[in-house]
């Protein structure tokens, strides 16, 4: 059994791949299959896999990279997470992509799109237009044809045509990826100690470039690794965290909120890989697997910023969330400028208020690399929820 | 001011002054009251169910011009909104919290229904949640998808359609007790279409020399009607012919446009402008370029509610396809690549010798891209573009004198250039 710590390193080897050296290698294997890159929160990778392509989730450059030229594209206003991504765009570390995907969350990951489209003309970039009405005949069937014509553009490029025997076969690697998951979150919830937020975060996150059979091995490994780990248990005030979607905190981030008292038993970061609720269901009858696909999302697509709330309330999926992992409070931590989470924050704030539940919040960047002000922050708010129970 | 000009403001004045008033005796005359915004607005079909629609995005300017913006903002942000948002929801929210007062100094009615038209800009979805949890009222979504491929597709076109067709008429339906009446809707459309061809005119007069509009400053408000609560009305087709004689009268007297300050009796810059203006010192921004002889020959934020200077029109004939077309169209739906495009036609169509960005901080939908944009289309078209940051109706960041210097030294710089050229 390789060890716990020995994971966390090819974890962490694999999250600090910038220059997508595992990409590269994955197309020297496989001669003429497309890498496609593609911007948080949500595509559906089985699509992807089925057409034979290697979907790599990008999250921008983190606090790894210096931002000179990405600077010059963006005002100070906005977040930076497209400014690092344009960074390592420019510098060629994106290379190995032959298309990237900008899925609809918000509208500078949409223009973002554009421009991609203006500066690599050459590259295939497609915007995923996710539904806002989730009603199958309207907005499931827009979306449906939107997978389409992907496929379509895709198979243009090289890669396999749409083919419903590879479509289940991808869904099902998903969905046994989805499941193992789901196994290590409840392992966060119930032994916190066995499997940090930061760890389960890394574990994650190592499959940005991978195919989904091949991290569902991986997270078997940690979920057995985990298991038999020798640790002890800390006296940490359970927590959600939400808001990180998109721009990812950097990982020091994490650590300090584990470091100043609390275990994060739920988050809401990486959100793509735990975007559809469960297993995606088999068509049923009359209908195909990009059918399903879209249907998943329709009924199962989480409850996050992005998403048209319908007729449902404000923020009972979270107070559902905090209820169910058996949070004491939440920690709202939003990157700056991130239009999506801040308009959301109020909305929830009120939800939280309402039911008694102790919150705090705190805005980072990807970059940011100061952690003293939040680990006071976030030490004050434990020792508060500690003494005072769910009082906010 | 010529008297032409004042003819077609004051009936744009009396008409906004009407519905207010109208909208103030909604409740106790029975009538409906819709909240939808500007960009992909379905004034059409609203009007045809005699429901009266409110526009927060033009309050919430409203309230910018009358200087009121700041305070309701410091409200919003007093009661945890953050500082980093778009400053029309939190003017509009402030507002709310203010008891609802409207630019006429009447309260507005609550909404009786939202009506979310979803296009062109993300917040629109997050505004209208946060509406929802003040007024606890209905909201109707219309999902407008996003022109990335720079094209409308049948797809795009046919989903519109059909949420109208399933979600938006049904809701309205069931809000007035009155059913769907297409023949209604064909006559709105019709009379939108006059209106339509009376203000493409208005705007391609700017190609004469002087040109004999502001196609940004006063360009705003020849698109009030239009963008507002008036298209489809016999009001905003008389509106804009007597606009349009008007603006013809001044190019027959060779006049230039109307400022501040009276007319322009020289000009010396063309210009065309990318980005909202700034609306708590509308006037002063304004002055910046007038006294300075520059003159807006063509903008984009007038082409938020419609692109109908490249040919849309509404048209009766297929009144849900031509509505959708429309929401599909507008300005901030259209890719990066595609409002590229309309740039650099507006800079060598109306032979400007400029073109500025003005980059307001509220607004990613308009601003994530525009430093592209500046390099694009400098290389496109040879002219030189200025940059400016403001914001839409947040006081704290209209620096006054920082921007002043900013047009002025952009302004020499191209004068400099063009008469380098002239020599
Ligand atoms: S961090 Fe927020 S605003 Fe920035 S790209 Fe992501 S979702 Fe959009
Ligand atoms: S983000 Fe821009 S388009 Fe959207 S509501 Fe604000 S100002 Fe309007």
């Amino acid at each position: 059994m390789t060890s716990f710590d020995t994971l966390m390193q090819q974890a962490r080897a694999c999250v600090d791949d910038r220059r997508l050296e595992r990409v590269r290698a994955w197309k020297q294997e496989n001669p003429g299959a497309l890498a496609i890159g593609h911007m948080p929160i949500y595509t559906p990778r089985p699509l992807l896999e089925a057409l034979g392509c290697l979907p790599v989730a990008v999250f921008g450059g983190g606090d790894q990279v210096d931002v000179i030229r990405g600077d010059a594209y963006f005002q100070s206003y906005i977040c930076h997470i497209p400014r690092s991504t344009i960074e390592l765009a420019l510098g060629g570390e994106l290379e190995p992509l032959d298309g990237m995907v900008f899925p609809a969350i918000c509208d500078v990951i949409r223009n973002l799109g554009g421009m991609w489209k203006l500066l690599f003309p050459e590259k295939w970039s497609a915007y995923l237009d996710l539904p806002q009405n989730f009603d199958r005949r309207l907005g499931g069937a827009f979306y449906a044809g939107e997978l389409r014509r992907f496929a379509r553009e895709l198979e243009a490029r090289g890669a396999r045509p749409l083919d419903e025997v590879r479509l289940r076969a991808a869904i099902a690697d998903e969905n046994a990826r989805r499941a193992t998951i789901d196994e290590l979150d409840v392992l966060r919830r119930d032994e916190p100690h066995r499997l940090r937020a930061s760890e389960a975060y890394l574990a994650v996150r190592a499959g940005s470039a991978m195919t989904a059979a091949e991290h569902t091995a991986f997270l078997r490994e940690v979920l057995v690794a985990a298991r038999e780990r020798q640790t002890r248990k800390l006296d940490n005030v359970r927590v959600v965290v939400v808001g990180s979607f998109c721009e990812q905190p950097p990982l020091d981030l994490i650590i300090t909120l584990e470091r100043a008292g609390c275990d994060i038993v739920a988050d809401d970061m990486q959100l793509g890989m735990r975007m559809i609720e469960g297993a995606i269901d088999a068509p049923s009858a009359g209908r195909d697997s990009v059918d399903a696909l879209a249907d998943a999302y329709l009924d199962r697509g989480a409850a996050t910023a992005s998403r048209y709330i319908g007729e449902l309330v404000k923020g009972r999926a979270l107070i559902d969330r905090v209820r169910a992992v058996r949070a004491e409070g939440v920690v709202f931590a939003a990157a700056s400028f991130c239009d999506p989470a801040l308009l959301d924050q109020p909305m929830l704030e009120a939800a939280l208020q309402r039911e008694g539940i102790a919150f705090t919040t705190l805005k980072y960047a990807e970059n940011t690399g100061q952690f003293q002000t939040i680990r006071e922050q976030a030490g004050a708010f434990s020792d508060s929820v500690k003494l005072w129970g769910g009082a906010a | 001011m010529s008297q032409e000009r004042d003819n077609s403001q004051k009936r744009q004045k009396t008409m906004i002054a009407d519905h207010f008033a109208k909208l103030s005796r909604a409740k106790e005359e029975g009538k409906k009251v819709v909240y939808t915004f500007v960009p992909g607005n379905l004034t059409e079909l609203l009007s045809a169910f005699d429901v009266l629609p409110v526009l927060p995005e033009i309050n919430a300017l409203q309230s910018g011009m009358r200087g009121r913006s700041g305070r309701y903002i410091a409200e919003a942000e007093k009661a945890g909104h953050s500082e980093d948002v778009c400053t029309y929801v939190k003017c509009d929210l402030g507002m709310l919290k203010g008891g609802n007062v409207g630019p006429t100094g009447e309260t507005l009615p609550p909404p009786d229904l939202l009506l979310l038209s979803y296009t062109g800009c993300f917040t629109f979805m997050k505004w209208f949640e946060l509406l929802r949890e003040e007024y606890n009222c209905p909201v109707v979504m219309l999902q407008v998808p996003y022109q990335a491929e720079g094209e409308i597709t049948p797809e795009m076109r046919g989903y519109v359609v059909d949420q109208l067709r399933n979600e938006v008429i049904p809701a309205l339906e069931r809000l007035t007790g009155t059913t769907y009446d297409e023949d209604k809707l064909r006559e709105k459309m019709k009379l939108s279409s006059r209106a339509e061809d009376d203000l493409v005119a208005v705007w391609e007069s700017a190609r004469h020399r002087p040109s004999p509009v502001d196609g940004y400053f006063g360009g705003v408000y020849y698109t009030g009607p239009m963008f507002s609560s008036f298209r489809g009305s016999q009001d905003a087709v008389d509106y804009y012919r007597e606009l349009r004689e008007e603006v013809e009268a001044r190019i027959s007297r060779g006049e230039g446009p109307t400022t501040p300050d009276g007319p322009m009796t020289q000009e010396k810059f063309r210009l065309v402008v990318e980005g909202p203006p700034n609306w708590t010192n509308f006037f002063d921004f304004w002055r910046m370029f007038s006294r300075e002889g520059a003159v807006v020959v063509a903008s984009t934020y007038t082409r938020v509610g419609g692109l109908y200077d490249r040919g849309f029109r509404h048209t009766p004939e297929n009144p849900l396809e031509s509505l959708a077309d429309y929401c599909l169209g507008c300005y901030t739906n259209l890719n990066l690549p595609r409002r590229l495009d309309l740039l650099e036609h507006y800079v060598k169509t109306y032979s400007a010798d400029g073109f500025l960005i003005n980059s307001v901080k509220s607004c990613n939908s308009f601003s994530v891209g525009q430093l592209l944009l500046l390099r694009e289309l400098e290389k496109r078209t040879g002219v030189p573009g200025g940059f400016i940051e403001s914001d839409l109706v947040d006081p704290r960041y209209f620096g006054k004198a920082n921007i002043e210097n900013r047009v002025q030294s952009y302004l020499q710089m191209l004068d400099a250039r063009m008469q380098r050229r002239a020599s």
